[in-house]
């Protein structure tokens, strides 16, 4: 709710102009009823019609007063909820795409995107409709009230007792009724759940002549949604006539109390009937209010995880550093130096690291194969070396600074990279290799050359400017990972980084591309992560990782002798190509 | 719309019993305001001389009415609920039934997230517009016309003045919702615009935070979200008006009544409470009117999504079994092909006139590059998909000639997708067969060498495994469908060797676990390992979704051709 608030700040005086003209148009739209009641108790037995008129006349200005107010006020209160809409979702993306590695863990990708898009459609939702009937209802109410007290205090007492008890029982529906909802919303889930594993797993399902099977299993699930849903469809149903009920009871009160004040000659007819039409106004507004407490209490609740993601601590923070100078070539270009890291580890905290004290060194053109296990800690290292994760205890340096002290943008524009199942954007292929950077158009069908994406692109109708499905669902996953890797190399970066960039890649094509990197990208120094010996049995340095621990580092030839899970890899691997 | 109205056939005496609640709860309520008139005219003979005994004899009435009426109206809401629901119910499975007996072809074709939309939100959208619009459409029709002729019985001049009102009331709502309609329409077309992109850029961020794009990415978003929120914006500046323009009219014609009645009460043609009544009854009649715009919209978006859901309900299912097609049993495992010719498009043949045979016990390798057409060949030989001519015959039946059932039994299958589902190892693995005993499937888990493994699960082989799979690597997974194929006592396997971002330790166990399953059967599988393929029967080599050649090892390495091309890759 602070964000709201927050929020809705900067157009305090625009919306305190519209509240001011909404308040001119409920003003309006509640004087009817009363000149109706003016008209027929005071005017109509004057017993001419020409007052009559006039009185109209001053009931259709009202009308017009209305709607002019109303529309006006509507409409500013669209742009404010627009504008503040616009902001909160810019500062929520841009705070997004600023998170850190362990906070997009913590927060999770799917529910960043529901915070994203959802969440903030309840705050559009609300700010407008706030502004809209936020005025309106509770005026309506409490002008009403204001208004009948003044004419009629007596007959109000019947509105005054009825109002608790209605607030109280839409109160109580709905307290109960939303847990009801919660389990048709589970039970709809896992119906979702079994279609999408159907969906995914049909070939299986049907090789194994399972349908009947999953039929039932469908079924079952399905029942289960329709008893919870008349369950909490029949509750909720209460509500209705209910309300309509007490409403009316309210109104046949009116007329019985109505009649002994007139008999009394406390009141007079005219203001009955205009009564039970004010009556069915405040009514209404009390539905409404509730109306507006539900929206509100939904979007409260959206402002909440928006906000969670907003005032996340800024991380990373770049340290001060003296003037640097740029090093010469003898000084390594990466080197990690007794690297520990664990997530959510505090130095000295041994038990979580998943990186155990890992120094190497690699000079600028050289290249490192990382080899290992699945889960040994490779994509971390990558991730430690681009700072999606400050290192726990140790350092690491590029040109021998550390990267500490290199702000963000400065140190990740060295790299080209291509992650474990990274994403191909749905836009065109130019722009998935170019990515926003400055390139030209031989740039990229250079990189494309070189990473043997060239071919399958030539083969599309509008080639370069063919636009990829989103995430890359039109491309088979060799083609993407090729597409992948143009990415990484157009740019010609100072570091790339191939995170099992091969995996949907036969021998033959993986082992094209690496030569092509060897020969046109020889100033670049190369950082692969691989399940294969293969791939980087070429490589200057190869890093054998085995539960965070570095279990041998050297080259192939060093690493056949001294690293025995190094040869039993290879052995098992080259055991083939005999 | 016809289809949803021989839909709802199947609920017709239910909707006719809907229908006879809907009328007579309406009615009940419409009698309210013309009693509250007669208690007013008992009252308004004024001080000292109000008739009691009429007011408590209405009062009493009134009360009386509004109760059934809410019981009446009560009882058509569930009423309606249970329609709805159970219509849609109904839906969920045919839909759902239906899917399953689509060619595989079909979700090839479409995306998993439509097809599931079509199940929850579009049945949604339909029942929520069957059970709240068809009790709207009656109960309006019924106040509507209750309250004109009510309105009529107490003053027919008046309600000449409030008929000036209603034709630029109707004309008004439909002119605005024709008018701000293709607005909303882009408004959710932004509206999806942007979730498509901010779920894409989410998921890229760490792609975009490598890449240092932010600024760039940023700019892009601002860009959509500007289209997003002027789209909203721009409905809202339209849609803004028909709320208070209506009420104006309405008030109006509120207008009009009292000076019209003030004028006929003076001509002492109308009483009190006659006005008192009919501006009641007047805002009863403008209600139903006034919301005619927003039913409409709702039930054409009904109409819409009936359309997307009986497209699937009618898709054409899977080629039936052909009448008195045989039954296949003691399967030995020889499966030829002869002349086969297939295409996915007509225009692109993908395998022209092929040949080849296996026998039983046999190893067939499929070999080729990445995205080559490999899985096609298994697209036939488990009739996922039919040739367009030619034949393929399992121990001399003919494919089409036995049924779909007892064909796709004879074979075991082990894809590179490893599908697990919700549900606890157990039944993940006895899923091969079923009635599987806790000892044949602990056998199968020992032969694939996840026994170890699942031992050390909290819950051994009772663990449920989640959907987003948590707590299994994806080796793991793949070792559990190898355990689910040793159930099957299939004398054909189809088996996709490849074993991505899976480590070496694990690949070895998978390769040792498949070796095992191969034993004895006639195998079909895309080969990815040298071992594999040099020790095949046969290779079928496959290139840009053609069979490129076929041989043994040593043919194909002697015609110095495609495949050796391959081969000799490996060693540079």
């Amino acid at each position: 709710m602070k964000l709201i608030v927050r929020y809705c700040k900067p157009y305090a005086w625009r919306m305190l102009y519209g509240f001011l003209i909404k308040i001119l148009g409920t003003f309006a739209d509640l004087g009817l009823p009363w000149v109706l009641s003016y008209i027929l108790d005071n005017v109509v037995p004057l017993g001419e019609i020409r007052p009559v008129l006039y009185w109209g006349a001053f009931m259709l200005f009202l009308a017009v007063a209305a709607r002019y107010c109303n529309i006006w006020a509507n409409r500013k209160a669209s742009l404010v909820a627009r504008d503040v809409t616009r902001a909160v979702r810019h500062d929520l993306f841009v705070k997004t795409m600023g998170l850190s590695g362990s906070q997009t863990d913590t927060l999770h990708i799917p529910s960043l995107v529901s915070r994203m898009t959802s969440d903030t459609y309840n705050i559009h939702h609300m700010v407008g409709m706030m502004q809209r009937l936020g005025v309106r209802a509770p005026m309506i109410l409490i002008g009403g009230i204001i208004i009948t007290l003044t004419m009629e205090p007596v007959l109000t007492l019947v509105l005054v007792i009825l109002l608790p008890i209605l607030g109280g029982l839409i109160f109580y529906i709905s307290r109960k009724g939303i847990p009801l909802y919660k389990k048709v919303q589970s039970s709809m889930d896992s119906m979702v759940r079994i279609m999408r594993e159907n969906i995914s797993g049909i070939r299986v399902i049907k090789a194994l002549s399972k349908t009947e099977y999953e039929k039932k299993r469908f079924r079952s699930a399905n029942d289960e949604m329709l008893g919870r849903e008349l369950h909490a469809g029949s509750f909720m149903a209460l509500s209705g006539p209910i309300m309509g009920l007490l409403l009316n009871i309210g109104l046949t009160l009116v007329v019985i109390v109505g009649a002994y004040r007139v008999n009394a000659g406390a009141s007079e007819p005219g203001k009955i009937v205009a009564f039970l039409s004010y009556f069915t106004m405040i009514l209404n507004a009390v539905i409404m209010i509730n109306r507006i407490f539900m929206v509100a209490s939904k979007a409260t609740a959206s402002a909440g995880r928006i906000e969670e993601v907003l005032e996340s601590p800024e991380e990373l923070l770049v340290t001060k550093a003296e003037e640097f100078a740029r090093q010469g070539k003898d000084v390594p270009h990466i080197e990690f130096r007794n690297v520990s890291f664990g997530y959510h580890a505090t130095p000295g905290d041994t038990e979580k690291y998943c990186i155990k004290d890992i120094s190497f060194k690699i000079y600028h053109g050289e290249s490192l194969g990382i080899i290992g296990a699945t889960g040994s800690g490779k994509t971390t290292l990558l991730n430690l070396l681009m700072r999606f994760y400050d290192v726990t205890e140790g350092q690491i340096l590029i040109d021998g600074r550390n990267i500490r002290e290199i702000p963000l943008t400065e140190l990740r524009e060295r790299f080209g990279v291509v992650f474990q199942n990274d994403v191909v954007f749905a836009d065109t292929l130019r722009e998935n290799i170019a990515f926003g950077r400055e390139l030209s158009d031989a740039g990229v069908s250079q990189a494309a050359e070189h990473a043997l994406a060239a071919g399958f692109i030539a083969g599309k109708e509008e080639g370069y400017d063919h636009k990829a499905a989103i995430k890359g669902a039109d491309l088979s996953g060799g083609q993407r990972q090729r597409l992948l890797v143009a990415r990484a190399l157009a740019g010609t970066p100072e570091v790339l980084l191939l995170d099992d960039a091969s995996s949907a890649l036969d021998y033959r094509t993986d082992a094209q591309i690496r030569k092509n990197i060897r020969e046109s990208y020889g100033d670049t120094t190369t950082i692969l992560v691989a399940q294969r010996a293969s791939s980087v049995m070429q490589m200057t340095h190869i890093l054998v990782l085995d539960e965070g621990e570095c279990i041998g580092y050297g080259t192939h030839g060093e690493l056949m002798e001294q690293c025995d899970v190094y040869r039993e890899i290879a052995e098992q691997q080259m055991g083939d190509v005999e | 719309m016809k289809r949803l109205l021989r839909y709802m056939a199947n609920f017709k005496y239910h909707l006719l019993l809907a229908l006879v609640l809907a009328i007579s709860s309406n009615l009940f309520a419409l009698v309210g305001p013309s009693l509250s008139g007669k208690a007013v005219d008992a009252i308004a003979l004024g001080k000292g001389r109000v008739d009691f005994d009429t007011v408590w004899y209405y009062a009493g009435l009134m009360i009386a009415f509004y109760v059934v009426s809410a019981l009446l109206s009560y009882a058509l809401s569930i009423l309606m609920l249970r329609i709805a629901q159970r219509m849609a119910a109904r839906m969920r499975q045919q839909v759902f039934d239906r899917l399953l007996s689509l060619p595989v072809s079909y979700f090839d074709r479409n995306q998993a997230g439509d097809i599931i939309s079509r199940v929850s939100y579009d049945i949604d959208v339909i029942s929520t517009s069957v059970s709240n619009d068809f009790v709207q459409v009656v109960a309006g029709l019924v106040t509507v016309i209750g309250s004109l002729v009510m309105m009529v019985i107490i003053s027919p001049p008046l309600v000449v003045v409030m008929f000036l009102m209603i034709p630029l009331s109707v004309y008004y709502t439909r002119f605005m919702a024709k008018k701000t309609k293709p607005m909303f329409r882009k408004r959710s077309a932004k509206a999806g615009e942007l979730n498509g992109m901010v779920e894409e850029l989410i998921t890229g961020q760490k792609t975009i935070q490598a890449y240092a794009k932010e600024q760039v990415m940023t700019d892009r978003f601002d860009e959509k979200n500007e289209e997003a929120v002027t789209a909203y914006y721009n409905a809202e500046y339209y849609g803004s008006m028909i709320g208070p323009t209506v009420n104006f009219i309405n008030n109006c014609s509120l207008t009009a009544v009292t000076v019209a009645g003030s004028v006929l009460y003076l001509l002492k043609k109308l009483s009190l409470g006659d006005i008192s009544s009919f501006v009641l009854y007047s805002r009863k009649f403008s209600g139903p009117i006034n919301e005619l715009a927003n039913v409409v919209s709702e039930i054409q978006s009904a109409l819409s999504a009936a359309e997307r859901v009986f497209r699937v309900i009618e898709e054409p299912a899977e080629a039936e079994d052909i009448y008195g097609a045989t039954e296949l049993a003691g399967v030995k495992g020889n499966v030829t092909m002869k002349n086969v010719d297939f295409s996915y498009v007509p225009e692109k043949p993908i395998i022209r006139n092929w040949s080849m045979e296996a026998k039983a016990g046999e190893l067939v390798a499929i070999v080729g590059p990445t995205g080559a057409g490999k899985t096609t060949i298994i697209n036939l030989l488990m009739r996922f998909y039919d040739p367009q001519s030619g034949e393929i015959r399992i121990d001399g039946h003919e494919n089409r000639e036995v049924t779909m059932k007892s064909l796709r039994s004879s074979y075991a299958m082990v894809l590179q997708d490893t599908w697990v589902f919700e549900g606890t190892v157990h039944e993940n693995i006895a899923y091969g067969r079923e009635g599987a005993t806790r000892e044949e499937v602990i056998a199968a888990a020992k032969a694939a060498g996840v026994h170890e493994f699942v031992k050390r699960l909290p819950e051994g082989y009772d663990t449920v495994i989640t959907e987003d799979g948590v707590n299994l690597s994806k080796g793991q997974k793949q070792l559990l469908t190898i355990a689910r194929a040793m159930l099957s006592e299939a004398k054909m396997l189809i088996l996709d060797e490849a074993t991505s971002n899976v480590d070496t330790r694990t690949e070895l166990r998978i390769r040792a676990a498949m070796l095992k399953l191969m034993e004895g059967k006639t195998c079909f599988v895309i080969a990815h390992r040298l071992s594999t393929i040099q020790n095949a029967d046969k290779i079928i080599v496959v290139n840009n979704g053609n069979i490129e050649e076929s041989g043994t090892h040593a043919e194909l390495m002697q015609k110095q051709g495609f495949y050796y091309k391959l081969y000799a890759s490996q060693f540079q």
